[in-house]
């Protein structure tokens, strides 16, 4: 049994979905997913215990033998990320059943629930796949079903975000399938760990080159790198409340996480990449994403949307972490992906009680939000902590790690920029404190009540997960640093 | 009690009463016997360390490692000590006096002010015992930002704009600055231990030096050094207990307290002695002094000029470390205790002045004296001890830290002390000879009142006693500062 983990962790969630579509009830549909959910997470526990140590599971489906057949291959980096999505999963699907029952018509739950099954089986598919072509499938699947997820959102608009995410995330696999065809011309494999030894000794660089540039453009739009992030802004605002948390944690960090594993193992070994000039891009982009969307977020009038430019700016600091090309650079771009996931996840569960109790998330409809939810509001703030980086909390410890990245090298205005975007971040956070705490509650909002348990406790476990991880960092940081070894064995 | 228990609980104390206080927030007179309660049985606890710190043990408590090498960890040694039992006693008296206050003036959210109140303690506390560097740094962002609900308490636009000054400016300048400095120095010293004797010695060049003692230096926005003094003007908005305890105390003087720690635990007084790239800190210090004294001068409102004679007297701290001499260093810690003493006294007059007569003005305090003789006689103490007129405790500190500079030939600090001592007299002397000897103007309706509430009385009555105690029974600070010192030479 324990020898098909790496199958299962993808196939449970996967039939769990027609399964759903098969019984056409909302109630079992929820309880289907949250059992599925746990699964997944019982699964990437059991997955992660076993490579912990720097061991490989590789899983030959039909047992054909790679790099013939497709292989499921675990090793650190994967079962690290894995753990993420499946947490997140496992806390949101709780927090899903009063939130989807106020913002999606009755009939359409069971929908739903398949829709969002599905998603968790792509996103873990991608994760655990080997194969570059199984990858794009898996990448197709997640990215079919968020789109529905997106426009199962309430507000009309939800369907054009949906409609732009559509456009935008198929140009993105459209160039990821060309990079991967080019690719497959010159080596003849589409197994990602044999690909990597061939193309060491390819002779013609140009087509390698081009499938470089597809790639990289291709997983830019979904990972939603500055300026390839136009989709989300509007993605994560209209969405329904819980899908907008879901894809927030895990999403984008999926995407990073092929960005990883192509960057780092397959052009790893190729003498192309190294004479490319790689890290400027990728520092020049990261540091555009964290100054401009950053300053976006503070002129937004949506909660949600100002979370969702700070989305765009938290993801330019893991790419900054990757692209410093150290040990603890990667490991503070790897840590705060999984930070990240806690904070965002923890922020947009909580806004999703608002607007369930307020029915928008508007700044100008929430002033005084913090007397009538007390909760609610505390835990942003904590949340908003831990996006500027307050000690004792996750993004601290991400910070701590990239500062150390860029002084390590010498860069001292790269650490200044790090430090002084996160004074932006102040900016946008306070303006959700001075309008939840400064301003007096309109008679609506004063007979509004604290947001059902249902949803706070799944929302404060995130919260305290921010503090608790920013205190106790040997599990994060622990697997970062694995994992950020895992990736640079394949540099040498 | 084993000192490592000692050490827990101080932590543990406010925090626990902070909770208690939450609960009793139904019973007004249960809420606040829990506050002082809760600040009697810190003092005790932090009391109770004292001796074993004096007698040169530096006990120490492990709570876990944060990341790789970088542990929370509590070590007492002299200067903590001294600011702890500063802030943990000055507590008990402000919570007496805020009792007062606080029901005077009909204050709302008074339950939200206890809490932010004995959080803010905790926080002080753990900067005072803080055994590194991380953990320093997380006590001294917590303190920022749990005060700031007390500056703000107003909830008005005036107390929002503040808020915004004050977060702005020490997160700011702790996040810019601070957080590089420490991780700098983690880096290149490869640890964040206290040390006596510092621990970046030989390691940085003197360039270096120069460059991580400014990051220090103006990344601890809480000590006041100019230009990132706006802040501490600006809190002012908040209720006078605030201004007391938190901005003539706790708060500030945790600022002084790092640079004074850094300076003698992480760099090295003899390290840095001599070297010519850290000569700019006694000139940006004596700057300060001088420039917010003057500001001082010119401010009618009687809590702005007192806002910035602190910016002037915690330069003075900065100054004493910044001269690197034994002396002026244990003139710098001894200035810790002192100018708290002195100027919680002029707070705690203040906010008397304001809850009896609601008068803000220094121009509108002619004759007050008459009418509020307590007050005011504790506003003259408070005043002489600030100048340095002996027998009260201004003066010592201000005499070890002259010393210390004429010791070092330090010309420029030996001016600026001078100069510095004259111009507190000419900011605080006319408002003592405005209230005894000026004739009250018939146009001011002062109505009937006399002496503020009872609970403010006393409790300006004992910091003003404490100012001359000290004077008297200053050995046990002498040791306290003497044992840094002796750390330092």
């Amino acid at each position: 049994m324990t020898s098909h983990l790496p199958i299962l962790q993808v196939v449970v969630p996967l039939i769990a979905a027609p399964i759903m579509v098969l019984l056409r009830s909302g109630p079992i549909a929820w309880v289907l997913a949250v059992s599925v959910s746990w699964a997944a997470l019982a699964i990437a526990a059991g997955l992660f215990v076993e490579v912990a140590d720097g061991s490989l599971v590789s899983y030959w489906i039909g047992s054909w033998p790679p790099p013939y057949g497709i292989e499921y291959r675990i090793d650190v980096v994967n079962a690290f990320l894995v753990l993420l999505i499946s947490l997140i999963a496992a806390v949101v699907i709780v927090y899903s059943r009063e939130s989807v029952r106020a913002e999606i018509p009755r009939e359409r739950h069971y929908l739903f629930y398949a829709m969002y099954a599905l998603c968790l089986a792509g996103l873990l598919g991608i994760a655990v796949t080997g194969d570059a072509f199984n990858l794009f499938v898996f990448l197709e699947v997640s990215s079919l079903s968020s789109y529905v997820l997106i426009a199962l959102g309430r507000d009309r608009r939800a369907l054009m975000a949906a409609y732009q995410y559509l456009i935008l995330g198929t140009i993105g696999a459209t160039c990821y399938v060309i990079g991967v065809g080019l690719l497959y011309l010159e080596t003849g494999t589409l197994n990602l760990a044999d690909m990597a030894v061939r193309l060491a000794q390819v002779s013609g660089d140009r087509p390698v080159l081009a499938a470089l540039a597809f790639i990289t453009v291709g997983i830019s739009l979904k990972l939603a790198l500055f300026p390839l992030h136009l989709w989300l802004p509007n993605a994560y605002a209209y969405a329904p409340s819980v899908v907008t948390a879901f894809l927030a944690a895990t999403a984008t960090k999926v995407s990073i996480y092929v960005l990883l594993r192509f960057y780092f193992h397959v052009f790893g070994g190729s003498a192309i990449f190294d004479a490319q000039p790689m890290a400027p891009i990728w520092i020049t982009l990261s540091l555009a994403a964290m100054f401009i969307a950053s300053a976006t977020a503070i002129f937004q009038d949506n909660v949600k949307r100002l979370f969702a430019y700070s989305s765009v700016a938290q993801i330019g600091y893991m790419t900054l972490g990757a692209s410093l090309g150290s040990f603890t650079g990667l490991t503070g771009g790897i840590v705060h992906l999984f930070n990240h996931a806690l904070t965002k996840g923890a922020l947009f569960l909580l806004l999703g009680g608002i607007a369930l109790r307020v029915g928008t998330i508007r700044f100008d409809a929430i002033g005084g939000i913090g007397r009538v939810m007390p909760l609610t509001s505390f835990g942003i703030v904590l949340g908003g902590l831990s996006l500027i980086g307050v000690p004792a909390t996750v993004g601290f410890v991400s910070k701590w790690y990239l500062v150390l990245a860029t002084l390590e090298r010498g860069d001292w205005w790269l650490a200044f920029a790090i430090v002084g975007s996160s004074m932006l971040a102040v900016v946008y956070v306070w303006r959700f404190v001075e309008a939840a705490y400064f301003r007096e509650p309109s008679a609506e909002v004063a007979r509004l009540r604290e947001a059902p348990l249902s949803m706070l406790v799944p929302a404060w476990l995130m919260v305290l997960a921010c503090v608790y991880f920013g205190l106790d960092t040997q599990l994060t940081l622990g697997g970062a640093g694995a994992a950020a070894a895992e990736l640079l064995r394949g540099r040498q | 009690m084993t000192p490592e228990t000692a050490i827990l609980c101080a932590l543990a104390v406010p925090l626990g009463g902070a909770a208690l206080i939450a609960a009793a927030r139904r019973n007004p007179n249960l809420r606040e016997a829990v506050t002082l309660g809760t600040s009697v049985l810190l003092f005790l606890l932090v009391a109770s360390l004292a001796p074993a710190v004096m007698a040169g043990e530096r006990p120490s408590l492990l709570l876990g490692a944060v990341m790789p090498g970088i542990e929370l960890v509590f070590k007492l040694e002299p200067l903590g000590m001294l600011f702890a039992l500063v802030a943990s006693g000055l507590w008990i008296v402000t919570s007496v006096y805020s009792i007062g206050y606080m029901r005077g003036n009909k204050e709302h959210h008074q339950t939200r002010f206890y809490v932010c109140f004995a959080g803010a303690l905790a926080a002080a506390i753990g900067i005072a015992f803080a055994g590194n560097l991380f953990t320093l740094f997380l006590f001294y962002e917590a303190l920022t930002l749990v005060t700031y609900p007390l500056v703000t308490h107003h909830g008005t636009d005036e107390s929002r704009r503040a808020g915004r000054l004050y977060l702005g400016l020490l997160v700011g300048t702790s996040i810019v600055f601070l957080l590089v400095a420490v991780i700098w120095t983690w880096l290149v010293a490869g640890t964040m231990e206290f040390t006596p004797g510092g621990i970046l010695r030989g390691r940085v060049s003197d360039g270096a030096m120069g460059a991580l003692l400014a990051l220090y230096v103006f990344g601890i926005g809480k000590a006041a050094v100019m230009p990132v003094h706006r802040w501490l003007p600006a809190a002012m908005v908040a209720p006078t207990p605030v201004s007391a305890l938190l901005h003539a105390v706790a708060v500030v003087k945790a600022g002084v307290f790092t640079v004074v720690k850094i300076v003698v635990y992480v760099f090295g007084v003899d390290a840095i002695a001599g070297m010519a790239s850290v000569e700019w800190l006694p000139v940006v210090a004596g700057f300060t002094i001088i420039a917010a004294s003057i500001v001082a001068l010119r401010s009618d409102n009687l809590k702005r000029r007192l806002a910035y004679s602190t910016v002037s007297q915690l330069s003075y701290v900065v100054l004493g470390a910044a001269v690197l001499m034994p002396l002026s260093v244990l003139g710098a810690a001894l200035h810790i205790a002192a100018h708290a003493f002195g100027k919680i006294t002029l707070f705690f007059a203040a906010g008397s002045i304001y809850t009896a007569a609601h008068k803000t003005e220094v121009s509108q305090l002619d004759g007050i004296g008459r009418r509020m003789p307590v007050t005011m006689a504790a506003f003259t103490v408070g005043t002489l001890s600030i100048i340095g007129v002996p027998p009260f405790i201004g003066f010592l500190s201000k005499w070890y830290m002259l010393r210390g500079a004429l010791e070092a030939q330090h010309w420029f600090a030996v001016a600026v002390l001078f100069a510095g001592t004259l111009l507190s007299a000419g900011y605080l002397l006319p408002v003592v000879y405005a209230a005894f000897f000026r004739r009250e103007a018939e146009q001011a309706h002062h109505g009937s009142h006399g002496e503020a509430p009872a609970p403010i009385v006393i409790a300006l009555a004992i910091s003003a006693a404490g100012t001359l105690l000290l004077f008297f029974f200053a050995d046990s600070l002498l040791d306290l500062a003497g044992a840094l010192a002796g750390v330092a030479s």
